[in-house]
């Protein structure tokens, strides 16, 4: 059995039928977009404060962008019981689920760049670390595509998977030190922040883009590649308990 | 699955429970190479829950699976690339067109490109979808949409296929279609594994005939030998107006030899070892007041063996999945 075949077959029917789609495309172009010129605007500090919300505006595309479409490509599907030919496929779930995944890992990586190159216009990124940048952004969309998956997973009916996804990505966002660093968070919510994946993509790209991070690098990247597994081995058991009867 | 002594299907005592609902109980069957084996039996009755639990979509709590002679009770992954599965509602994507999602289902069992699109085209033309192979899935009859389901459980040419239903809710010219593709699989040696409520459909089709009712198998045996004691019978069928209550009674004391039953809209069924005249008979229900509208000889068939054996009408059986397959074949 050639399981790339399958797995290569399963991504790019997913990327064909619902990533490359224009309303997806547009999402994903206008949602950074959006949130870029909304933090420039209410910093009022001029194009001097670009590179300092870079980071957050980079995290929240990927984040958006990984999770929007797994509540579709799985609970939809599921739902529509054509999930059940891709169980019946002689693959082993783990691949399965990983090609499942790969377009939302795919479509958040292309996101968290759409920031960076508007940012390349109005500053100078020269400084930045790309190979601590690239990895965390790679870490970052595998992380909340799990989040995602876990969601979707844990979920029978599509609109409980968008709801449960936004009670998880908007917290996120004021809670992962995206624009606001933890310490000024209040005491009582700050643990909180440390067992939330992107806390730690967030402290990794403050670092590589010169801003000051607050935990060693080498711990955000074994913390956020723990959450990876741990996230994906949550979601495959999510399935075998709940979707194979 | 080269040794021929070794079933296709071998089921142990396989038990399925949700909640409160015995789905299936102790259900132990063979299924030999090649066969072509009915399970038949009303809605709810642990058809589609055998199924799964044969496929992997589902997990026993007890019993033992063997496919081709692997063991899948623990691993349903392990014999999948032998399987197809035909669902008992199309479950293939509507936003491909005809052409790719059997490309796709084909890419599953890991073909390549150059085998899977010349097999595809195969498939569309033999089953009489070449026109619309690529128009969308989604905008395909319900006739089509089983057609193809079909194609797409076929795709790999597997050893064993498992079809749910597959002429429920078509119109009568795709069913008879349909019918005709799994008598030429079977032809072609594909062990075929069908369940469904159509009685006479399991007669034509199928070699041995398994009845599951309540999750419970009450009956395996060969359509032939299923059929015969009946067929051993004589059967004669009165249709018959202003049937008063007691006539029942009068005949059974008039005539001792026979066996009367009342069925609904006015029909009584006789029944005999040796062949009877019918004069006696309308001559004693016209004396009693009753009209005889027409006297026939009943050929019997799987359904009476079926009724006699379940204690449920077909026809009712019929009408309940038609009604929710919103449709009829």
């Amino acid at each position: 059995m050639k399981w790339w075949i399958a797995f290569w077959n399963i991504l790019v029917k997913d990327m064909r039928a619902y990533y490359l789609k224009p309303p997806n495309i547009s999402w994903g172009l206008i949602f950074p977009l959006a949130w870029t010129g909304m933090f420039f605007i209410k910093s009022g500090r001029g194009l001097e404060s670009v590179l300092s919300v870079l980071p957050g505006v980079m995290v929240v595309s990927i984040l958006f962008g990984t999770t929007s479409m797994l509540s579709v490509t799985v609970t939809f599907e599921k739902k529509g019981r054509s999930f059940d030919r891709l169980l019946l496929a002689p693959i082993p779930l783990e691949l399965l689920m990983l090609a499942k995944t790969s377009g939302a890992i795919l479509f958040g990586t292309a996101n968290a760049f759409i920031p960076i190159i508007l940012a390349a216009f109005l500053t100078d990124l020269s400084q930045a670390a790309w190979g601590a940048v690239i990895p965390a952004i790679i870490l970052l969309a595998v992380t909340s595509t799990f989040l995602g998956l876990f969601i979707a997973v844990s979920v029978s009916e599509v609109f409980e998977a968008q709801t449960f996804s936004n009670f998880f990505r908007f917290p996120m966002i004021f809670l992962c030190g995206l624009f606001f660093p933890i310490e000024r968070l209040p005491v009582f919510l700050r643990p909180l922040s440390y067992v939330l994946p992107p806390t730690y993509g967030t402290d990794i790209l403050h670092g590589a883009f010169g801003i000051g991070h607050a935990i060693p690098i080498p711990i955000d990247f074994a913390l956020l590649i723990v959450f990876c597994i741990g996230l994906f081995f949550l979601s495959l058991r999510n399935i075998q308990k709940r979707w194979i009867i | 699955m080269n040794d021929p002594s070794v079933d296709a299907i071998a089921v142990h005592k396989l038990a399925k429970r949700f909640g409160e609902v015995q789905a299936v109980a102790d259900a132990s069957f063979e299924v030999l190479q090649g066969e072509l084996y009915g399970f038949l039996g009303p809605n709810g009755a642990g058809k589609t829950t055998t199924i799964n639990m044969l496929t992997g979509l589902a997990r026993p709590d007890t019993g033992k699976i063997r496919i081709a002679g692997i063991d899948c009770t623990g691993n349903p992954k392990a014999a999948q690339h032998l399987t197809g599965v035909v669902p008992d509602e199309s479950n293939l994507y509507p936003e491909l067109t005809g052409f790719d999602n059997l490309c796709f289902c084909a890419a599953l069992y890991g073909m390549k490109k150059e085998k899977r699109e010349p097999r595809a085209r195969n498939l569309l033309e033999r089953f009489g979808l070449a026109d619309a192979a690529n128009r969308k899935f989604a905008g395909y009859s319900k006739g089509m949409k089983r057609k193809l389901t079909i194609a797409a459980g076929i795709i790999h040419d597997p050893q064993i296929l498992f079809l749910d239903e597959p002429t429920t809710g078509i119109d009568v010219a795709s069913a008879r279609q349909v019918r005709q593709l799994i008598a030429d699989l079977h032809r072609n040696g594909t062990t075929i594994f069908l369940t469904t409520h159509y009685i006479e459909e399991a007669e034509r089709l199928c070699g041995r005939i398994a009845f599951i009712v309540g999750g419970e198998i009450v009956r395996i045996d060969e359509v032939a030998n299923l059929i015969q004691p009946i067929q051993e019978k004589h059967v004669t069928q009165f249709a018959v107006s202003n049937l008063g209550p007691s006539l029942p009674g009068k005949l059974i004391k008039a005539f001792p030899g026979l066996i009367f039953k009342a069925l609904a809209g006015g029909l009584i069924r006789v029944e005999s070892d040796t062949p009877i005249g019918v004069g006696p008979l309308v001559r004693f229900l016209e004396n009693q007041g009753a009209e005889v509208n027409e006297a026939r000889r009943i050929q019997s068939s799987l359904e009476d063996v079926f009724v006699r054996v379940t204690g449920i009408e077909a026809g009712t059986m019929r009408k309940e999945k038609e009604k929710k397959a919103g449709g009829g074949a």
